[in-house]
């Protein structure tokens, strides 16, 4: 029964891991262009339609081209934000709110046009294998879809903590006003990181097909999933997104295992809600002054 | 000196007017009462979650004018997508009827049904299901309501006893079962339905649990981590095929391996998506259901006008769907042609007088109980071989014999 146990908890971490990589991306936009992202999960099933097309036309399995997926995403986010959504930076939530949302409705209805409303499985040639470690079993896209999320969440990381423009976003982050004072081009910085954060979405979506086959209504599931982890983590807070990504993933497996699968995502709710109650700012996130 | 322009109406001629503009009122009623051919809005979810078996119940309705037309009945079909949800169901039916259906065929999913059954009372438009099953359909008091399907109980019933008739043809014995289905309204009517008769079939092994799952879910690897903790001989499964894929998905990765897996009535192990995706592994699965009857004359000319409408698409995967879904426009034309007129009232009574002896799916004949029940259609086991439905059972209709228990997901090509 023990192994059985770790095998939950393990396929827990492997999926929250994936979470927290999906949810990366709109926490990054929220914490420095102050804009809740409502196309995210919209984005992420482009994404995977993406990786999907390229494994079927060309065999790029999706572990490698979720490299050049980013790349676009970086160039559509960027462009995105400098042609159409800078214009609704600092206005009314609820304006910003109902542009997202128009992107979303335009991205999942071209999905439906473009693929037709049915699952499209990839079928990659390691569909179907896992690891067996021990009394573990552990599937084997799971453990591909992990490392590379934990690859794409260092490299992250990286980016922001010791490049010039990672500083610079940071600084934007925390004083906007100061950063433009010192010189700082704060319209374009915002643009690379809604670029960024795009690009993030592209790599989730990207690794999602591993696990999930593309479906066009498949984007409100990971708006709604991503914006419950980017609460429960703390808003704009980058390692609390990761946190309750695996927060998450654990629970999930964990409730649904020891209650009842079917309610498992009562489980990231009832979390949420005792976030909000307890720690509004979430677990990783910073008090308002 | 006042200049009259207006020219003052006859008495003759406002009475005259009158009567053409009654007449002019009256025209869409008479010709509706008078109307060679019956109007039937097919409502089906052709898009959305359960857009595979929509897409395959369509493609039955698309043949059936023509075929029907060869048996002397004539039909106009209004089709229609519900998109998979509840509202736009209920919406779309009172758009077809305003549009001018007499008759609705529909709804492959038990709580658009409801919902649809609702406007057709409201509105005394005779209601055939071709597939749905919740048991309220009919026990709800619905007047314009028939059913050519088999509800729960007697899905779950029927299918529990063709798996005793399963292990009796292969001497193959279960232990123990779980069962593992979708929390949607057919799933857990299923639920209820295998609640209530699992202990009543007295069968020779027991359930050990029964597993409910969100249909949405990602994937279904704690379900299948669950399910293998107690690890049970058969499971038994009520799916769609796009959670149907991911259960077995999981259970190959998690090489979690039971003696069979058999669906006592539901859909999921038998739609292409499920061939496409799973390939051999999609193979060996069993379902129990009502089929087409490959010897019945009236399957062999849907399946012949299927095959020419739809070269892309195999009739032995859709003829559940398009079967049940031909029958239930069948249903309406016959009633139509013996009611001679699109009224409700009358065309509803016609249709409860429904007796066709010759049709498409397994069974007798079809007939309706006071409740608006066809309670005559058999099941028949029916494996998946080579990623083709095959019958494997009862031995007077089954084309091959059973294979039990199922091989190893390794090794096969």
């Amino acid at each position: 029964m023990l192994s059985i146990w770790l095998n939950v908890v393990v396929q827990g971490v492997l999926t929250g891991l994936l979470y927290g990589l999906m949810a990366l991306g709109l926490s990054a936009i929220f914490g420095v262009v102050r804009l809740v992202n409502f196309a995210h999960g919209e984005f992420a099933v482009v994404a995977m339609y993406a990786a999907f097309v390229l494994f079927r036309a060309w065999g790029v399995d999706p572990l490698w081209s979720m490299l050049p997926i980013a790349a676009v995403f970086f160039v559509v986010g960027f462009a995105l934000q400098r042609t159409l959504i800078n214009a609704f930076v600092g206005r009314p939530d609820y304006q910003q709110f109902i542009l997202l949302v128009g992107v979303a409705i335009v991205l999942v209805n071209g999905l439906l046009i473009v693929f037709g409303p049915d699952a499209q499985p990839a079928n990659l040639p390691y569909a179907f294998d896992s690891y067996l470690v021990g009394p573990l079993i552990i599937d084997k896209v799971r453990v591909y879809a992990a490392v590379a999320a934990l690859a794409v969440c260092a490299a992250l990381f990286g980016f922001f903590r010791f490049t010039r423009t990672g500083t610079a976003i940071r600084a934007c982050a925390d004083n906007l006003v100061g950063a433009a004072v010192v010189g700082l081009d704060v319209r374009r910085l915002y643009a690379v990181t809604f670029g960024i954060g795009l690009a993030c979405v592209g790599a989730a979506g990207a690794l999602m097909v591993t696990i999930a086959d593309p479906v066009p209504g498949l984007g409100p599931a990971y708006t709604l999933l991503a914006f419950t982890i980017v609460i429960i983590g703390g808003l704009g807070s980058m390692a609390g997104a990761l946190v309750a990504g695996l927060l998450i993933g654990v629970s999930e497996a964990v409730a649904g295992f020891l209650i009842a699968p079917s309610m498992k995502s009562m489980f990231s709710f009832a979390l949420l809600i005792a976030v909000l109650v307890l720690r509004p700012q979430g677990l990783l996130g910073k008090k308002p002054a | 000196m006042r200049l009259e322009t207006r020219v003052r109406p006859s008495r003759r001629q406002v009475l005259g007017g009158a009567v053409a503009a009654g007449a002019m009122l009256a025209a869409p009623a008479v010709v509706r009462a008078q109307a060679k051919a019956l109007k039937v809005a097919v409502l089906l979810p052709r898009s959305g979650l359960l857009a595979a078996a929509g897409q395959a119940c369509h493609r039955g309705a698309v043949v059936s004018p023509k075929v029907l037309a060869d048996f002397g009945y004539a039909v106009e079909l209004i089709n229609v997508d519900f998109e998979s949800n509840v509202d736009v169901a209920r919406t779309q039916t009172e758009r077809a009827i305003a549009e001018g259906a007499n008759c609705v065929v529909g709804a492959f999913e038990s709580g658009a049904t409801l919902a649809i059954a609702q406007v057709c009372e409201q509105r005394q438009v005779p209601l055939v299901i071709n597939i749905g099953s919740v048991p309220q359909l009919t026990e709800q008091g619905y007047k314009y309501l028939v059913r050519n399907f088999q509800t729960n109980p007697q899905l779950v019933s029927g299918g529990l006893r063709l798996v005793k008739d399963l292990m009796a043809a292969t001497s193959v014995p279960f232990k123990n079962a779980v069962f593992v289905h979708a929390n949607d309204t057919f799933g857990t009517a299923q639920r209820a339905a295998m609640d209530r008769l699992f202990p009543a079939a007295q069968m020779p092994f027991p359930l050990l649990e029964s597993i409910a799952y969100d249909p949405k879910a990602q994937d279904l690897a704690v379900e299948v981590t669950k399910i293998r903790a107690l690890a049970p001989e058969l499971v038994l499964v009520t799916t769609r095929s796009s959670d149907a894929i991911k259960l077995v998905r999981d259970m190959v990765r998690q090489r979690f391996e039971p003696k069979a897996i058999v669906s006592p009535g539901s859909p999921g192990l038998y739609d292409e998506e499920f061939y496409q995706a799973l390939g051999p592994l999609a193979d060996f699965h069993l379902y129990n259901l009502p089929w087409a009857n490959p010897k019945a004359q009236m399957t062999q000319a849907l399946a012949a006008a299927f095959k020419t409408a739809h070269p892309t698409n195999r009739f032995e995967v859709d003829c559940f769907n398009a079967g049940f879904t031909f029958e239930g426009i069948m249903v309406a034309a016959d009633a139509f042609k013996r009611a001679g007129s699109t009224d409700g009232k009358a065309l509803m009574e016609a249709v409860k007088a429904t007796n066709i002896a010759e049709h498409v799916m397994t069974g007798g004949p079809i007939q309706f109980d006071e409740k608006g029940q066809n309670n005559n259609i058999q099941a028949a086991v029916v494996q998946n071989r080579n990623r083709t439905p095959t019958v494997v059972l009862p031995p007077e209709i089954a084309v091959s014999a059973p294979v039990l228990p199922m091989p190893s997901w390794q090794g096969r090509s």
